[in-house]
């Protein structure tokens, strides 16, 4: 009896001792972002008793990979309804994997969309263009979301920058979400480019653009692409830039 | 332990069979978390199921009693168990992270030459930044801190596997004993943030969540394969704290073994 009694001290002892390193290491764990999971009965909800405890019990990522290709099943049934709810649960599950948020949105966006605009069930064209703007708005969502999770990462930056240009014709947003996902580290090299390209589309803000682009257009050869003289050419006539100060460069 | 690479080996390629219907940063991705997920799910079952039945068998077959019958101190009878588990799932962890290593580079080599095949026409900028996204897609150097840490956590687990096993009668309760504390240790995060919190309960639930902190480890902090595939990057100093703990914890755990053992009688 003396001898539990003191095995449970140890332990206990040892217990308070590591307490200060765990806790540590549990708050360099939060500051990086990782396991950032709310397990919460609404998770529990969503993904069942089970999964939960799965999830729970260091199986986060292989539940969310189950929920991942049951999504690409419903996916392929267009079973958009499923999908969403799906694309939930495995977001909420690893929040921190960028392809899950972007998957997730693309699906919304661009499929589930497209889908409501071709729904022969629904006859009414007022309807079907409702439901592709609620499609796009739940994909903006998901990208919105993933943001929060990630502000560090470029990728959800440009993917709801392309959103706002496809989808909502609005370049105003997209210039400033190219030019959000430029200014992070990893970001691709067309980024910026891309940020000027939005923001030329723009009105009251062609000089903005026009100093941007020609700020790439001055940085080397590797920028000159044909788009970005075409814009700079368009923005020159718009601005009416003294001959002298143009670029020498043939319209593509 | 050839069963458990077995079932892994079939996992694999059953599953980047299925998963080539998927675009590659898709396949990879679930790729690497079904490889590491069941990395982590096998090491942390070979432990247990391997150190439960170390005690019990030595005593069933009467072998403990001729060994230590020898000069042979309790400790190092102990720690020469320990040290068998260990190299085991040592050996386990380096067959399994091979395995997982050709197939994912199989499968890269597969995507890199299609597309090589369907971009020959392409200017060379664009198909170095495309063979680049598949490669930072595919095998990444962080993948082995958290092969690492997986070990570590079944380091831990043998070693309070052994523990547990010095006072159990039979090694089926030490199994059941070990998938409790496995539970109960991924929960032990969030029941030592509930503590911790200053108005979170009552003084019986404050005691009761204190109870499970302090004396069950904390298994969430060595989940770090999971975020690791999501790509995030883990920082040395954090790697080594946490294999730290994980080795303290074992040496801890050998210690307590041994305390119980020591007066044992057998």
């Amino acid at each position: 009896m003396m001898r539990v009694f003191i095995v449970i001290l140890g332990l206990a002892l040892f217990g308070s001792a590591r307490l200060p390193t765990e806790h540590a290491i549990a708050t360099a764990h939060r500051q990086l972002h990782f396991c950032a999971v709310d397990f919460d009965s609404e998770l529990r909800e969503q993904i069942g008793q089970l999964g939960f405890i799965a999830a729970l019990s260091g199986f986060r990522s292989l539940v969310a990979d189950v929920l991942f290709v049951q999504a690409h099943v419903a996916w392929e049934r267009t079973e958009w309804g499923r999908v969403l709810l799906l694309f939930r649960q495995v977001t909420t599950l690893q929040p921190r994997a960028i392809l899950f948020w972007e998957t997730a949105a693309w699906h919304m966006a661009w499929n589930a969309s497209a889908a409501a605009m071709r729904d022969s069930t629904q006859p009414r064209l007022a309807l079907r263009i409702k439901a592709q703007r609620e499609y796009f708005q739940l994909g903006k969502d998901f990208l919105e979301r993933g943001i929060r999770k990630n502000p560090d990462r470029p990728q959800l930056y440009e993917a709801l920058a392309r959103l706002y240009r496809d989808k909502y014709n609005d370049h105003e947003h997209a210039a400033e979400f190219f030019g959000k996902a430029a200014d992070r580290p990893g970001a691709p090299s067309y980024a910026k480019r891309f940020a000027a390209y939005e923001l030329s589309a723009c009105r009251g803000r062609e000089r903005e653009a026009y100093d941007r682009l020609h700020a790439l257009y001055a940085a080397g050869e590797n920028e000159r692409l044909p788009t970005l003289i075409r814009r700079l050419k368009d923005l020159e006539i718009k601005l009416a830039i003294p001959l002298d100060q143009r670029i020498s460069d043939p319209v593509p | 332990m050839f069963y458990v690479v077995l079932l892994f080996a079939l996992l694999l390629i059953g599953n980047s069979i299925f998963m080539a219907q998927f675009t590659f940063q898709q396949e990879f991705q679930v790729l690497k978390d079904i490889a590491l997920g069941s990395m982590s799910i096998f090491t942390s079952l070979l432990a247990v199921v391997a150190t439960a039945r170390l005690i019990p068998q030595d005593l069933e077959d009467r072998t403990i009693y001729t060994i230590l019958a020898k000069p042979v101190p309790r400790f190092e009878y102990l720690l020469g168990k320990l040290a068998g588990v260990l190299l085991l799932l040592a050996l386990s962890v380096i067959i399994m992270s091979t395995l997982f290593f050709i197939v994912l580079n199989v499968r890269e080599q597969n995507v890199l030459s299609e597309t090589l095949r369907q971009m020959h026409a392409s200017p060379p900028d664009q198909m170095a930044e495309a063979l680049g996204a598949i490669r930072a897609s595919a095998f990444n150097v962080n993948l082995l801190p958290g092969i690492a840490i997986i070990y570590v956590k079944a380091c831990l687990l043998a070693a309070l596997t052994l523990f547990v096993s010095t006072f159990a009668t039979t090694a089926m309760f030490t199994t059941v004993v070990m998938v409790f504390v496995y539970f109960i240790g991924h929960l032990q995060a969030t029941a030592r943030a509930y503590w911790l919190q200053t108005n979170a309960a009552g003084w019986i639930t404050k005691a009761f969540l204190a109870f499970v902190t302090l004396l069950f480890p904390d298994l969430q902090l060595f989940n770090l394969v999971d975020d690791i595939v999501a790509g995030t990057v883990i920082p040395l100093a954090l790697f080594v704290k946490t294999a730290t703990l994980g080795f303290f914890y074992a040496g801890f755990y050998l210690l307590l073994a041994w305390s119980v053992f020591y007066r044992k009688e057998l």
